[in-house]
């Protein structure tokens, strides 16, 4: 049997705007879960809004140069360094978690088991949004003065 | 592949000893099926019409974590190797087997090999397989699509025609930054794969990361997936199948249906329940019962596919 599902692209066509289709959080949804039968409602807020603002920039922000990456969260959330500082994250998480960035150059390797401590020097002043590229809801600022 | 009887694909053996029993008390032929859940039954015989050629099974995995090691699962690669186990001891071989992402934990290439290597003892017609975010944990995919690259396009997506129904594979766990995303190059792919194909074909759409927002909090969810499920709104049929939650749940939104499925390796907590979606340890010996695999039949005429997930055995 073949599959042919390498076929050349469809011409790209500019994707038109398309009427928001409201996708409403999962009222009405079953969870089949294998262990427990009972169904569970969640009442999730509506998705597909860009992101929001990091919860963390709503933290006053923290002076110290080291965060750690515990039970899903970096802490403290929100710090504040003078440019020039290294910032080290370290993750005490059994989960593999990283340390990225679009608003400073800033990509860390997969930090688990021996190699889980990242750094980065930050050098011009401003505030740096990041989060873990493995689970994104993770977020953190780094706020750099001069 | 020619299946003597596609209905078979759902037979389990106890079934085939009561059709047994059954014909020879009834003298007449009787098939038992399972689809959905919902057992139905049939005469065959003379003048039965013979199974249609669009009627097939494919089997959905997902979420091995192959390097996991952690305590909610000491030993991924066996349970990967149960769930590969019991797809190549179904009555019927599935037209193919698709992995729906997390491969791996760590995205080395000695864990892709291992995958790689286990994913060719599956007694399918082909397997497909597209990445999770683990099997991009320190580049952007390019070590994956070196093993599982072929044939794709973009960061590893693809689309197919097979037996009178169109499936499409979406690529949503490159350069995150919340949730799941697609991006304005797989959304004009996607707008120009889908134009050619009519509103009467059966559609089914792999991703990873949920298209619909289920929990997203927790990034279970895709912020272009509108867009791209706009696409689909003028179709008879969609069905949906990801995975990256580690648990089974159903929604339906009007035309789409969507089923996330069981992983291989652990199982995540509800979503919101507790802090964050880390690795649930069960109670001993009652690990597989959260593991599974899945078989999707497509009936022609039937609105989506007929669903059958199973637990891995004990």
């Amino acid at each position: 049997m073949s599959f042919p599902f390498s076929r050349p692209a469809a011409l790209a066509a500019a994707i038109g705007t398309l009427a928001a289709v409201g996708l409403t959080a999962c009222g009405g949804a079953t969870h089949a879960g294998t262990k427990a039968a009972a169904a569970t409602t969640q009442a999730a807020p509506a998705a597909h809004a860009h992101a929001e603002a990091p919860a963390a920039a709503a933290q006053p922000a923290v002076a110290t140069s080291a965060v750690t990456i515990d039970n899903f969260s970096f802490m403290p959330a929100a710090i504040k360094v003078k440019a020039g500082t290294t910032v080290t994250w370290t993750n005490s998480d059994e989960e593999p978690h990283s340390v990225v960035s679009s608003e400073e150059p800033m990509k860390s390797h997969t930090l688990a088991g021996p190699n889980n401590t990242f750094m980065h020097t930050f050098s011009k002043p401003g505030t740096y949004h990041y989060n873990c590229g493995i689970h994104p809801f993770m977020h953190g600022t780094v706020e750099v003065t001069a | 592949m020619n299946p003597a009887n596609p209905d078979d694909a759902f037979n389990s053996e106890l079934s085939r000893r009561r059709f047994l029993r059954h014909a020879a008390w009834a003298g007449a032929a009787v098939a038992v099926t399972v689809t959905g859940g919902v057992v139905t039954s049939k005469v065959l015989g003379q003048g039965s019409p013979a199974p249609k050629a669009e009627d097939f099974t494919f089997v959905q995995i997902s979420d091995s974590h192959i390097g996991f090691t952690g305590a909610a699962n000491p030993d991924v690669t066996k349970t990967f190797q149960s769930a590969i186990d019991l797809v190549n001891g179904l009555p019927a071989r599935p037209d193919f087997v698709v992995h729906t992402g997390d491969l791996t934990h760590y995205s080395t290439n000695e864990q892709f090999d291992q995958v790689k290597q286990m994913l060719s003892t599956l007694r399918t017609g082909q397997v497909l397989v597209l990445p999770g975010e683990h099997d991009s944990t320190d580049d952007t995919g390019e070590k994956y699509r070196q093993f599982f690259g072929a044939g794709t396009q973009g960061d590893g997506w693809f689309s197919f025609d097979h037996r009178g129904a169109h499936f499409v594979a979406l690529v949503n766990t490159i350069n995150l930054q919340k949730l799941g995303h697609l991006g304005p190059d797989q959304l004009a792919w996607l707008q120009g794969d889908l134009k050619r194909v009519s509103s009467e074909t059966p559609l089914v759409v792999f991703s990873h990361i949920p298209l619909f927002a289920m929990y997203p909090d927790w990034g279970w969810g895709t912020d272009d997936a509108t867009t791209a499920l706009g696409f689909m709104r003028r179709f008879g049929s969609v069905t949906v199948l990801n995975g990256h939650v580690h648990q089974l749940m159903k929604k339906v939104e009007g035309n789409i249906t969507f089923h996330t499925a069981a992983p291989t390796a652990y199982p995540l907590p509800h979503g919101g329940d507790g802090p964050a979606p880390k690795p649930v340890v069960v109670p001993a010996g009652q690990l597989h019962q959260a593991l599974g695999i899945r078989q999707a039949h497509l009936v022609p005429g039937r609105h989506g596919l007929a669903i059958a997930d199973q637990e891995l055995p004990s």
